[in-house]
């Protein structure tokens, strides 16, 4: 997979947005522009999207969206909508909402990404941005609308091939690069060193709770399956159950040189159970797969740390 | 630009920046110790970044690109969180600023920070010219006493000077009355998070095409450990020199050393061995759960598709 170009510029505007408009577990969300060069994506700017607010019903997005986009045609800012970014929680963001909107951005524009900005584990020391685009299974299954059970199955789509990561890369010019180094002089040293902080158990416990909550969905899903699938065994029983009674009787009245029954329609007797929709279920598995790669990455981040105030420790000792 | 290496955390004073004129010398230093009579101006890193971004994008032909800045005034200080750049254009004797368009962009804007208001405007470019005056009148009208600020991106001085004004009115009462503009001091101020961004952004500088990849998690403690060892062991050889007498000694960095060594906790080597031991079984459980949770949906997957 080929890496996309981001600018400082975005990465900049994405952190000030969160963190002005976005507290607590308040998604935001905004657009990412850029342009494609060379078969490879650039993300050159971004604007953000306002939160959606019960007041005022008539805002209309598509309209703030259009405005926006031709104002900053005016200034010479690539308008190209090459995707979309979201801030999450915990890392939280495997849902329906994010499937359905990243499918429309891929189906218009082949390389579009999403850019998931995850503010709480940046705050714990280094950017956190990950980039992520629909596979080409997921496309096509998204293009027919079919989530059945049968379809996913021919299409072999596991949980880990929903999405796949895209490597993300910062390219600066010149002239930001003069820029960061002014600010490299003229700023003060920065109070709160967070990434060698030891404390650990407040982000453990939150990310435990939501894979827990997460757990208990996909339990949900599983007995919702076994129960549709314990109805159709015990349907097919009873067709079977049926018919040989259907030939039993059919067999008696001959031998009495009545007229057979009528054949009757199985399949309007016996209508076959809903399967129950495997697209949930996918995303629950994908989601809980997210937490423990958080969680694995954050404990071992830890341990390091842990092993490191032991060295300390020990010197002095 | 040759980049600093990580010095230790010392302070000391920067020295001066020469740089070609004398007369922007002079400005320079000026500018260093005129008493300042208006706001503390607070700047985000996030509109400098805008600022250059637009210089970059500028129509064929512009010299300089002017906009909007954004944010939020106190008594005492003005904090600018955003900025827009405003079309314009600009020739020997008028200027012309789509004024429409500002305001357009100014209602877009508010529907996604409402607490955001104009503050001032800025301008790319080192000098200030009569056009600004112009343009500044136009931005009074719109806010309470606007600040002007200058980047200058064509690095006259071999830096990109970032200059704040406010403007007054000088001259006798009476007659031609003139406007004068007065520097303010410039702060920098970042959120911890924009903070931590930086810091990343800033190691773009260091590889020769400009680029950076954001590093995976075990490898981001490993290299802050490595610079807590580089700062630490400039600090061993600032001690030796001056045990050695190379260096006068001084007290306040001695002060700050005697903080340092002190911050390690004493804690017996049995309490500690248990705190290390509980915490460590703590992540190793949460690992341990963590995989069997992933082996679990992995399973449920293999089943389902039988």
């Amino acid at each position: 997979n080929l890496p996309f170009f981001i600018t400082c510029l975005v990465v900049l505007k994405i952190i000030k947005h969160y963190q002005e408009e976005g507290q607590g577990s308040e998604v935001v969300q905004g657009v990412l522009l850029g342009l494609v060069v060379e078969d490879r994506l650039e993300i050159t700017n971004c604007f953000p999207f306002p939160q959606h607010t019960e007041d005022d019903v008539d805002f209309d997005e598509v309209q703030y969206q259009m405005e926006m986009m031709r104002s900053l045609r005016h200034v010479n800012i690539d308008h190209l909508h090459v995707g979309w970014y979201q801030s999450t929680y915990y890392g939280s963001f495997v849902s329906r909402a994010l499937l359905d909107s990243q499918f429309s951005y891929q189906h218009a524009i082949e390389e579009s990404v999403v850019l998931i900005y995850d503010p709480i584990k940046t705050a714990q020391g280094s950017l956190c941005l990950k980039a992520y685009r629909l596979t080409p299974k997921l496309m096509e299954i998204c293009k027919e609308k079919d989530f059945s059970p049968e379809a996913l199955k021919k299409a072999c789509i596991g949980y880990e091939h929903m999405l796949e990561e895209v490597p993300i890369v910062i390219k600066n010019s010149h002239l930001i690069n003069v820029l960061l180094l002014d600010l490299q002089e003229k700023s003060t040293v920065a109070d709160k060193h967070e990434l060698l902080n030891l404390s650990s158990s407040n982000h453990l416990e939150k990310s435990l709770q939501l894979l827990m909550d997460r757990v208990d969905g996909m339990s949900q899903e599983i007995v919702k399956y076994n129960t549709y699938c314990r109805n159709l065994t015990k349907q097919q029983q009873q067709k079977q159950q049926y018919l040989q009674r259907r030939q039993q009787e059919n067999t008696q009245r001959q031998s009495r040189g009545e007229p057979p029954l009528p054949e009757e329609d199985i399949n309007k007797m016996f209508k076959p159970p809903q399967a129950p929709p495997r697209m949930d279920t996918l995303l629950i598995a994908g989601q809980v797969n997210n937490y423990c790669q958080n969680i694995k990455a954050f404990t071992s981040q830890n341990l390091g740390k842990l092993f490191m105030a032991e060295a300390l420790q020990g010197h002095s000792s | 630009c040759r980049s600093k290496p990580a010095t230790a955390r010392i302070p000391w004073r920067p020295a001066l920046s020469f740089s070609s004129s004398p007369f922007v010398i002079f400005l320079h230093f000026l500018y260093k110790i005129m008493a300042v009579h208006g706001p503390l101006v607070k700047i985000h890193p996030v509109v400098l970044a805008s600022i250059v971004d637009s210089y970059e994008r500028r129509n064929e032909g512009a010299s300089r690109v002017i906009g909007t800045l954004l944010g939020t005034a106190d008594k005492h200080s003005v904090e600018v969180t955003n900025c827009f750049s405003v079309p314009h254009n600009e020739s020997e004797d008028e200027v012309a600023v789509d004024m429409e368009f500002a305001k357009n962009m100014y209602e877009l804007h508010k529907k996604v920070s409402p607490s955001e208001v104009i503050i001032g405007w800025y301008a790319t470019g080192y000098d200030i010219t009569e056009h600004s005056v112009l343009i500044h009148e136009y931005y009074s009208r719109e806010a309470p006493n606007p600040i002007h600020m200058t980047v200058d991106t064509a690095l006259q001085s071999n830096k990109m000077n970032i200059r704040a004004y406010v403007s007054s009115q000088m001259g006798v009462p009476g007659k031609t009355v003139g406007v004068m503009f007065t520097p303010l001091t410039i702060k920098y101020i970042y959120y911890d998070t924009e903070r931590i961004g930086v810091d990343l952004l800033q190691r773009t500088r260091a590889s020769p095409s400009r680029t950076n990849g954001l590093t995976t998690d075990l490898a981001q403690v490993a290299s802050a450990a490595g610079r807590v060892q580089e700062m630490l062991s400039t600090m061993l050889s600032y001690i030796e020199d001056v045990l050695s007498g190379k260096v006068m000694a001084d007290n306040s960095v001695g002060r700050y050393l005697m903080d340092l060594v002190n911050k390690v906790p004493k804690i017996t080597a049995e309490d500690f061995e248990s705190m290390l031991n509980s915490n460590i079984n703590d992540l190793l459980m949460v690992t341990y759960l963590a995989n069997l949770t992933q082996a679990q949906i992995a399973l449920n997957e293999k089943l389902v598709v039988l």
